[in-house]
C-alpha cells in the first residue's frame, strides 16, 4: 500500500504560496472537479499530473482567478480573489494553454505590451534574453515555431517578476529540443526563488521539473507527493513487463521471490521488484512449469507513468 | 511605470495590427474611394439634363419633330412602332409621342422616373409653342454654376458617414471578436491590465484611424471630381469625432458576446445593412414616405449623414448642426452604456 502523503511535515507549513481546499466545479453534465485539496510553499515547484480531462486546467484556471468554484476556498499568497484581485495580479505569472498571441505582432512588441502592464520587472531586453529569443525579436509571431511562441509566452508571463509562475502543459506538442530549452527557463525561475505550478501529461517532465506532484483523474487527485515517494510508493523500483501464452495465478506470482506487487492493463502483465535479478529467473521457470512463453517480455525503472497505471489500470497518454 | 504606458501600448497594438492587415487596408480606404469614382463617373454626364425622345414613324406625332429638333437637352430619334416600343419599356427612351385614339398625339412615359416629370413639360412646352401657342409671360432662365449642387457632391459626404459607420463596427468588432475566440482577450485579463484600458484603446485607435481615412477621402473627391468643402474644416471635423465616437460604440455593443467572427460578421451586417438603405447614403431620405421620417432622422447614420452635407455642401455653421450631434451624442453614450454592460471578457 502506498503511504498517506497527508502525514507530509511540509504540510505544516503555515505559509503556503497556494493553498486550496474542497473546489469543486462542474459544467453542466459534466464535473469537472470534484474536491482537490492543494497547499503548495514558497519556492516549491508542484507538477499536477494527469491525462486529458483529468480537470488539471480547470483547477489551475480556478487558483488564477479566471475561473469561479462552483465550491471550495483558495488562497494565495495569504490573499483571496474576492477580496484581493488587485493585489494578487500583479504577482502572478500565467501561461495559458490554448491562448494565442496576436499573429501580426512582433516578438519586443509583445513583450513590450505585457511589461506595460506591471509596475516592476525585468527590462524588454532582459525578458527577451531571459527566453533566448534575441535573434527573434523582429519576427512576427506568426513566423516563430512552436518552440519559440511557447518561450515568449512564457516571457509574457515571466514580465512583471511574478512570484507564482502558472503554466498549463508549456511543452505540449514540442519536439525534444525545444521542450528542454522551456525546462531551463522554469529551472532558471526556480532558482530565483520562485513558486512554480506545472501542470503536464509527461512523467518525464514532472520527475524532472517537480518537487512535488500530484496526480489527478476524473477530476479528483489520486495522490500526491515527491516523486521518488510516490515511485517507492509501487512498492519496487523496477517494473517487469510482460505477455505470457498461458494464465498465470495471482498467487502464483506474488509469491516469487523479490516479487513487491501485481497488476495488469489488458493482456499485459506488471511485476514491480527491487530485485529483478531474483524475480526474473523465478519468472522464467515459473512460465516454463506452465508450459507457456513470453510474448513480449521488458524491464524498466519505475515511473510516475508505473505510478498512474498501478492506480488507475491506464496510462497517462491514454488520455 | 506610468498608467498611460499600458495605454499607449495598448493602443499601438491595435494600430499596428490595422495596418498590418490588407484586408483591412482595402476596405477602409480603397473600397470607399473606389466607390465614390464608380458612382461619380456614373452619375456625373457632361449634359445630365439631355432627354432622349422617341418619335414614332409615321405616326401624328411626326409633324412636331421640327418643334423639338436642334434643342439642346432632346436627343431626338424616330424609330418604328416596335423599336419606339422597346425603347420606352426599357427605360433608354424617357418620353415616346405616338398616335392618339383621335386624331391628337398622345404622349407616353413611367411616371415613376424621376426625370420624366421634367421631359414631359419640356417636350410639351415645345411642341404647343411649336404649334403657334402663345407665351403670355416672358421668363428668363438662369443657370447656376455647376459644382456644388451635383450628384457627387451630395454624394461624398454620404460615402464619408457610411466609412465612418463601417469602419467603427468593423474595425473594433471584428477585432475584439478574434481576440476572445483566440483567447487573447482571457490572456490579458490574466494581468494586471485594467479592462478599461483596453477598450478604451479601442477607441483611441479608431480616432487614431481617422487621421488617415477622412483625408484620403476627401482628397480624392476634390482631385477628381472637385467636390468642395463649402463649411470650415474644424465644423466637419467635430462632425466627423461625433460620427466615429458613435459608430466605435456600436461596435462594442456588436462584438460585446460574440463567440466567433462568424458571429460578429452577421450582428455588424444587420446593423449596416439597413442604415444604409434607411439613412441617405446613396439617396436622399426625402424619397421615404412622411410617416418614417421622424423615424429616419433619429437613426445615427441619417442624423451623421444631414450634419456632413450641411457643413460639406451648405457651409453651414456648427449652430446648425447642433440638433444632429445630439441624436449623435445620445446613441454614443447609449451604445457605450450597453457594451460595458454586455462585454464578456471570456
Amino acid at each position: 500500500m502506498p503511504r498517506s502523503t497527508f502525514d507530509d511535515p511540509r504540510e505544516e507549513d503555515d505559509d503556503p504560496a497556494i493553498l486550496c481546499r474542497g473546489l469543486r466545479k462542474r459544467y453542466r453534465e459534466t464535473v469537472a472537479v470534484r474536491r482537490v485539496d492543494l497547499r503548495i510553499r514558497k519556492g516549491e515547484c508542484f507538477g499536477l499530473l494527469g491525462p486529458n480531462g483529468a480537470g488539471k486546467t480547470t483547477t489551475v484556471e480556478i487558483l488564477e482567478g479566471l475561473t469561479p468554484p462552483d465550491d471550495g476556498e483558495v488562497r494565495l499568497l495569504g490573499m483571496r480573489w474576492d477580496r484581493d484581485a488587485r493585489r494578487i495580479r500583479p504577482r502572478l505569472g500565467i501561461q495559458l494553454q490554448e491562448a494565442e498571441l496576436t499573429q501580426r505582432q512582433r516578438v519586443e512588441e509583445a513583450i513590450r505590451l505585457f511589461r506595460s502592464f506591471y509596475a516592476d520587472g525585468p527590462t524588454v531586453n532582459e525578458l527577451i534574453e531571459q527566453v533566448q529569443l534575441q535573434e527573434k525579436r523582429r519576427t512576427y509571431v506568426k513566423d516563430l515555431s512552436g518552440g519559440q511562441r511557447q518561450r515568449l509566452s512564457v516571457a509574457c508571463a515571466l514580465a512583471g517578476r511574478p512570484d507564482i509562475l502558472f503554466l498549463d502543459e508549456p511543452t505540449t506538442g514540442l519536439d525534444p529540443q525545444s521542450r528542454r530549452a522551456v525546462w531551463e527557463i522554469i529551472e532558471e525561475f526556480k532558482e530565483g526563488g520562485g513558486t512554480v505550478l506545472l501542470t503536464t501529461h509527461f512523467m518525464d517532465e514532472a520527475e524532472r521539473l517537480a518537487d512535488r506532484v500530484a496526480i489527478m483523474d476524473h477530476g479528483e487527485i489520486l495522490v500526491q507527493g515527491t516523486p521518488s515517494e510516490l515511485i517507492h510508493s509501487l512498492g519496487g523500483a523496477h517494473v517487469i513487463e510482460f505477455e505470457p501464452t498461458v494464465p498465470l495465478q495471482t498467487a502464483d506470482l506474488m509469491e516469487l521471490p523479490g516479487v513487491q506487487t501485481f497488476h495488469t492493463r489488458g493482456a499485459l502483465c506488471f511485476l514491480t521488484s527491487d530485485e529483478p535479478h531474483r524475480a526474473l529467473p523465478a519468472l522464467v521457470s515459473l512460465l516454463a512449469e506452465e508450459g507457456g512463453e513470453f510474448a513480449s517480455l521488458t524491464t524498466h525503472r519505475a515511473t510516475l507513468d508505473d505510478v498512474f497505471l498501478a492506480r488507475t489500470g491506464r496510462q497517462l497518454r491514454d488520455g | 511605470m506610468g498608467e498611460f504606458v499600458a495605454l499607449r501600448e495598448l493602443t499601438l497594438t491595435r494600430l499596428r495590427i490595422m495596418f498590418r492587415e490588407p484586408e483591412v487596408l482595402f476596405w477602409v480606404f480603397a473600397f470607399p474611394i473606389a466607390l465614390a469614382l464608380g458612382l461619380g463617373i456614373a452619375f456625373s454626364d457632361p449634359t445630365p439634363s439631355e432627354f432622349r425622345v422617341v418619335v414614332e414613324r409615321g405616326s401624328a406625332a411626326e409633324a412636331h419633330v421640327p418643334s423639338l429638333e436642334g434643342h439642346p437637352e432632346i436627343r431626338l430619334e424616330i424609330l418604328d412602332g416596335v423599336e419606339a416600343e422597346s425603347a420606352l419599356r426599357t427605360g433608354d427612351a424617357v418620353i415616346l409621342l405616338t398616335d392618339g385614339a383621335d386624331e391628337g398625339v398622345v404622349m407616353r412615359y413611367d411616371p415613376t422616373r424621376a426625370e420624366s416629370r421634367g421631359a414631359r413639360l419640356l417636350v410639351d412646352q415645345l411642341v404647343q409653342t411649336g404649334a403657334g401657342a402663345p407665351r403670355p409671360v416672358t421668363i428668363r432662365e438662369v443657370e447656376e454654376g455647376e459644382e456644388g449642387r451635383r450628384y457627387i457632391d451630395w454624394l461624398i459626404p454620404g460615402l464619408i458617414g457610411f466609412n465612418l459607420m463601417s469602419t467603427g463596427l468593423w474595425s473594433v468588432g471584428y477585432f475584439v471578436t478574434q481576440a476572445r475566440q483566440n483567447l487573447q482577450l482571457k490572456r490579458l485579463v490574466a494581468t494586471p491590465m485594467r479592462r478599461s484600458h483596453f477598450l478604451l484603446a479601442q477607441v483611441l485607435a479608431r480616432f487614431a484611424f481617422l487621421i488617415a481615412e477622412i483625408p484620403a477621402m476627401v482628397i480624392f473627391a476634390w482631385l477628381a471630381f472637385g467636390v468642395r468643402i463649402e463649411g470650415s474644416l474644424f465644423t466637419l471635423g467635430v462632425v466627423v469625432l461625433a460620427g466615429a465616437a458613435c459608430f466605435t460604440g456600436f461596435g462594442l455593443v456588436a462584438c460585446s458576446r460574440t463567440r466567433t467572427t462568424e458571429a460578429v460578421s452577421g450582428i455588424i451586417n444587420s446593423i449596416i445593412m439597413p442604415l444604409v438603405v434607411l439613412s441617405g447614403v446613396f439617396f436622399s431620405t426625402a424619397r421615404f414616405p412622411d410617416e418614417l421620417q421622424p423615424f429616419i432622422q433619429f437613426l445615427p447614420l441619417a442624423a451623421l449623414n444631414d450634419a456632413l452635407r450641411a457643413v460639406y455642401n451648405d457651409g453651414l455653421p456648427i449652430t446648425a448642426v447642433a440638433g444632429d450631434l445630439v441624436i449623435l451624442a445620445g446613441w454614443t453614450v447609449l451604445s457605450f452604456f450597453l457594451a460595458l454592460r454586455w462585454f464578456r471578457w471570456q
